[in-house]
């Protein structure tokens, strides 16, 4: 089942969900038959977009807010912040193309700042679903949940099986070696998964952790990786600041554990733009470039 | 096909019963009005002390206020949770002052909470927050309650509703991008239950709005954008009368009222200065104050102007 099918069969039975976006209709694009006035395109207007999603809210609506991930959460963020955040409104944020699956769009596009943005605003819930599955597995609990809640929307394919059922705040270990743990979020959990699979044919165990939620994030999946592995690697396509670099540095700070963590992410650079492939093979983010780079960091921690 | 023309009724809980059309509490007869203004504007002076307050925009907005709340909002704080009253959302947040004031004067809240105006022990501090029954909706960020009241006013229309919506917009709030995001929107939505009520006291916060970013002609750019629009001198309480009862003033299009004020009104000595849209005067000069505003004679202002230019 798509996002699409999936929102639509969960609007047909809900009277308070009202769909909306700034003209980014592609995923939901079967809605506005199906919804009627419930559908609610705004136009260009990313800001209007959230302060009408506000005040649908403030009558007691759900409005589920479509829209690019960099426009949604940067054209828009002091709406985000100010109407949503202050007001602990039940929106539902849902940013498309974020971080490398902006793709060739270049770097006004690219959402690599958002996961950062969005959990410093109390309150807020960040959920990012590393396959469609995922993400449709977990609409009812986002829609359900009173707090506001931005969704790093993507649609890809799973590359793993799923076991477990979607909780806030609860990553799914997909692997329990003891190696090196990969901590990840989104898509790029299909690369962390490859880089797994390479990683084991050169005789290291690991442990893969989908944390699916970076804001509740699961403190104890993060701090039991740490104490159990040998190195802890977290991979995103996201700045260095703010994000999953910087919320295991949080959790490890707040418990006092300390252990070997090496961070990939873009830093403070933007991406090369180009189709997804070629972005991941460039920026050394496929899963055969992200084990030779752990491989590396690995042969580099023993000769310390 | 516009927006507009897919807004359709949707099923809605059902209000607990018809209530009382026309006015709302109201503050008794007819010539009360000018009373209840005055009342309102002794506590805005009073909460231009000890901290200070916002005391231009707050006296440019007292009689809009006042009249709004006792003459054409369908809402008393018996009816604050009816499914058909009405809304007022007060965008710019520096008017404050005066809706506590106009709030405590219709019985919201106790006139005595003013007296805990900035203090840590009470939520009546320098922008509108949802903790002071009343206030909808918090601001202080301009730009932003046109769209929260434009998502109010839609589902108001989803659900068949016949409530009100009332944004009272700043003139200078107008240099706000997002003020004419929403201005589009609710044009095409045609969501003639929403209603702009712009202060045009010609100030934005140090400057005369047409000495920095010339905002007019305010009316020819809000019928543009789809808007019916008409201008009322925001001190005469007939003139509101006949333009509030005017709403919509076309069918299937939102309603501008522009409201023209005078920054300060009520006290000659603040009134149309770009120095004293912030206030903190010290408690003599509140007491001439107090005595101006019943018209005993120009108050003697030391405390210096706040200029931030």
């Amino acid at each position: 089942m798509s996002y699409g099918e999936a929102l639509q069969a969960l609007a047909v039975r809900r009277d308070d969900l009202i769909v909306m976006t700034a003209e980014n209709r592609a995923p939901i694009r079967s809605l506005p038959s199906a919804l009627g006035p419930r559908f609610v395109d705004v136009g260009i207007c990313e800001q209007t977009l959230i302060g009408a999603a506000a005040g649908l809210a403030l009558r007691g609506r759900t409005p589920v807010a479509h829209a690019l991930a960099a426009f949604l959460t940067l054209r828009a963020f002091e709406f985000i912040r100010t109407d949503v955040g202050i007001a602990h409104l039940p929106v539902k944020l849902v940013g498309y193309v974020p971080g490398f699956l902006s793709e060739a769009n270049g770097p006004t596009h690219q959402a690599l700042e958002d996961v950062a943005l969005m959990r410093g605003i109390p309150g807020m819930r960040v959920v990012c679903p590393a396959d469609e599955a995922e993400l449709v597995a977990a609409l009812p609990a986002i829609l359900d949940d009173p707090a506001p809640c931005y969704v790093r929307y993507n649609a890809i394919p799973p590359a793993v099986r799923h076991r477990e059922p979607f909780a806030f705040g609860k990553a799914e270990v997909l692997a329990d070696g003891d190696g090196v743990a990969l901590l990840t979020y989104g898509f790029l959990l299909r690369e962390a998964e490859a880089a797994r699979v390479r990683l084991e044919e050169h005789g290291v165990p690991v442990r893969l952790v989908n944390l699916r939620t970076l804001a509740p994030v699961d403190e104890e999946a993060i701090v039991e990786s740490v104490r159990k592995a040998r190195l802890t690697v977290t991979i995103e396509d996201h700045f260095g600041t703010g994000g999953l670099a910087s919320i295991v540095a949080e959790v490890l700070l707040r418990h006092g554990v300390m252990g070997a963590v090496h961070a990939i992410h873009l830093g403070q650079r933007w991406f090369k733009p180009a189709l997804l492939p070629d972005v991941l093979a460039h920026e050394g983010f496929t899963g055969s470039r992200l084990a030779a780079r752990i491989l590396a960091q690995l042969r580099e921690d023993n000769h310390q | 096909m516009s927006a507009e023309a897919s807004l359709e009724t949707l099923a809605c809980p059902p209000s607990p019963g018809d209530r009382e059309g026309g006015a709302g509490r109201g503050a008794g007869g007819e010539g009360s009005l000018p009373a209840l203004a005055l009342a309102v504007r002794e506590h805005v002076v009073r909460m231009a002390t000890r901290g200070g307050c916002f005391i231009g925009a707050s006296l440019s907005c007292a009689d809009l206020l006042v009249h709004l709340y006792s003459r054409v909002l369908r809402i008393t704080p018996e009816t604050r949770d009816d499914p058909d009253r009405d809304y007022l959302f007060l965008s710019k947040g520096h008017d404050v002052p005066a809706l506590y004031a106009t709030l405590a004067e219709l019985g919201w809240i106790d006139r005595a909470r003013l007296a805990g105006h900035l203090s840590v022990h009470d939520d009546l501090y320098w922008h509108p927050n949802r903790a002071i029954p009343g206030v909808e909706f918090h601001s202080g960020s301009l730009g932003h309650l046109l769209a929260v009241g434009l998502g109010v006013a839609l589902d108001i229309k989803l659900c068949g509703g016949t409530n009100r919506v009332f944004v009272i917009l700043g003139d200078g709030e107008l240099d706000e991008g997002s003020v004419w995001e929403a201005f589009l929107v609710a044009s095409a939505y045609g969501l003639d239950n929403l209603i702009a009520v712009v202060d045009r006291n010609e100030f934005q916060a140090n400057v005369r709005t047409e000495e920095l970013v010339p905002l007019e002609p305010i009316p020819a750019k809000l019928e543009a954008f789809g808007w019916s629009c008409r201008s009322v001198d925001g001190h005469d309480f007939q003139a509101l009368d006949e333009v509030f009862a005017a709403v919509p003033f076309t069918a299937g299009r939102p309603s501008a009222v522009v409201a023209r004020t005078v920054r300060g009104k009520g006290l000659p000595s603040l009134e149309r200065r770009a120095d004293r849209w912030f206030a903190d005067f010290s408690a003599a000069e509140i007491e001439d104050l107090l005595g101006e505003l019943h018209g005993t004679g120009a108050a003697a202002l030391t405390t210096e102007g706040l200029v931030v230019r």
